[in-house]
């Protein structure tokens, strides 16, 4: 390769190099900003600010939500293998709202140990499959709600 | 010596008559593809068996967010090599790219956001994967306009160059989001290792969707990059011949009948 090419293919190189650098610092500096939400653990560990607007994630425990006969009121658990959260919740729930699937909740975490959300947004996996399928690898049975193999990543 | 095969590559010239004769037959395939690709997912797949018929969306989003992602690299590569060996077409093949990776991710915002009211609850969510992805609308946006206001076209052409490589790394960024933070996206269907936790009834369509994207994207470039040619070989002899040939051919055409 001709020697002034060569200079212009390093100096190329080191802008991709650099740029990259400056840009994965930021965004490791802003890692913890740019978690959309905190895991039930980190309510249990009690690192999460109470009474402060923030979000929270996780699997929607089996059996646990339960609602009110005469409102739209709502109460279930967020849970992740280390942790759990109770949320209470007054509006209508999306559609793939279900036991066992990730939820994502918007509110506040107050000083009774309840997140008291005014937004639920469902987070749905990454499995796409037709119904028959589905129900094929349940044998026959109805699906049961687990949370044992909800992965979050990171 | 070696070299000479890949600066013929970058005449002008050379791609605008050779990528003619491509278009004879890329054209109709690339429809080919996409009406069965499409017609195939949005009609024929069937339903999911959580998400019933709104899953249906990632027929058109998925390839389109891919072919956001791999139009930066192209766009990018294209660019590297015009800074490198100061040739014409790269330069003119990544101001092509630019728009058209603009309008994919466009419509990987517009489907995701309604992808995203049915099944998450909301139009938008300011999800790590969300937020880096308007990044790459306003950097496409960028080269669109930094490529328009340089008085000099040289000067436009590596300023273009530089931030397209500057903002490489935001695709590797988009790509991984779901896996470094606690995102709503759920992670990738179709990975490269190991299976696809996405349905073969799905799964066919989807690649065949994928395909036609990139079919698609192809075209795209070659018709504005023969464009890109054409203003800025405005002035040489060949393109002069050219516009010569085809005002006479239409003239003909009108001229027959009296």
């Amino acid at each position: 390769m001709h020697p002034a090419r060569k200079q212009r293919l390093l100096i190329v190189i080191a802008i991709v190099v650099f740029s990259s650098i400056a840009a994965g610092l930021l965004v490791y500096a802003l890692r913890q900003n740019i978690n959309l939400f905190y895991p039930p653990k980190a309510f249990s560990a009690d690192e999460v600010p109470r009474g402060v607007r923030l979000r929270a994630g996780g699997c929607v425990s089996p059996g646990s939500v339960v609602r009110s006969e005469e409102s739209l009121q709502v109460t279930f658990t967020l849970v992740d293998p280390e942790g759990s959260l109770k949320v209470n919740y007054d509006g209508i729930l999306p559609d793939l709202f279900a036991e066992g699937e990730a939820a994502v909740v918007n509110g506040l975490w107050q000083e009774d140990d309840i997140f008291y959300a005014d937004q639920v947004l469902a987070k749905h996996d990454e499995n796409y499959m037709p119904p028959e399928v589905a129900e094929a690898m349940n044998n026959g049975e109805k699906h049961e709600a687990t949370c044992g193999e909800m992965t979050y990543g990171s | 010596m070696a070299w000479q095969w890949f600066h013929r590559l970058g005449s002008p010239r050379w791609f605008y008559e050779k990528s003619s004769r491509w278009l004879v037959w890329f054209a109709p395939l690339t429809l080919v593809l996409m009406v069965v690709g499409i017609s195939w997912g949005l009609g024929f797949a069937p339903i999911d068996s959580k998400q019933g018929n709104s899953y249906r969306i990632i027929f058109i989003h998925m390839p389109a967010a891919a072919l956001a992602l791999a139009g930066y690299y192209i766009m990018a590569i294209a660019g590297a090599v015009g800074l490198i060996w100061k040739m014409k077409l790269p330069f003119m093949v990544m101001k092509s790219a630019a728009p058209i990776g603009a309008a994919l991710t466009v419509l990987t915002l517009a489907t995701g956001s309604l992808w995203g009211h049915p099944t998450w609850g909301t139009f938008w969510e300011w999800d790590a994967r969300n937020i880096f992805m308007l990044v790459l609308l306003f950097l496409y946006a960028g080269i669109v306009v930094l490529a328009e206001v340089y008085p000099s076209r040289d000067a436009a052409d590596k300023a273009c160059a530089i931030l397209a490589l500057v903002g490489t790394i935001n695709v590797p960024i988009i790509y991984k989001s779901v896996d470094w933070w606690y995102s709503l996206h759920q992670p990738a269907s179709i990975k490269l290792t190991g299976g696809s936790s996405i349905h073969p009834s799905m799964l066919y369509p989807l690649l065949l969707c994928i395909l036609a994207y990139y079919c698609f994207y192809t075209l795209a470039l070659i018709l504005y990059t023969r464009r890109e040619i054409l203003v800025r070989e405005s002035r040489t002899k060949w393109v002069a011949e050219l516009a010569q040939a085809k005002f006479s051919q239409s003239q003909n055409a009108s001229g027959g009948a009296p």
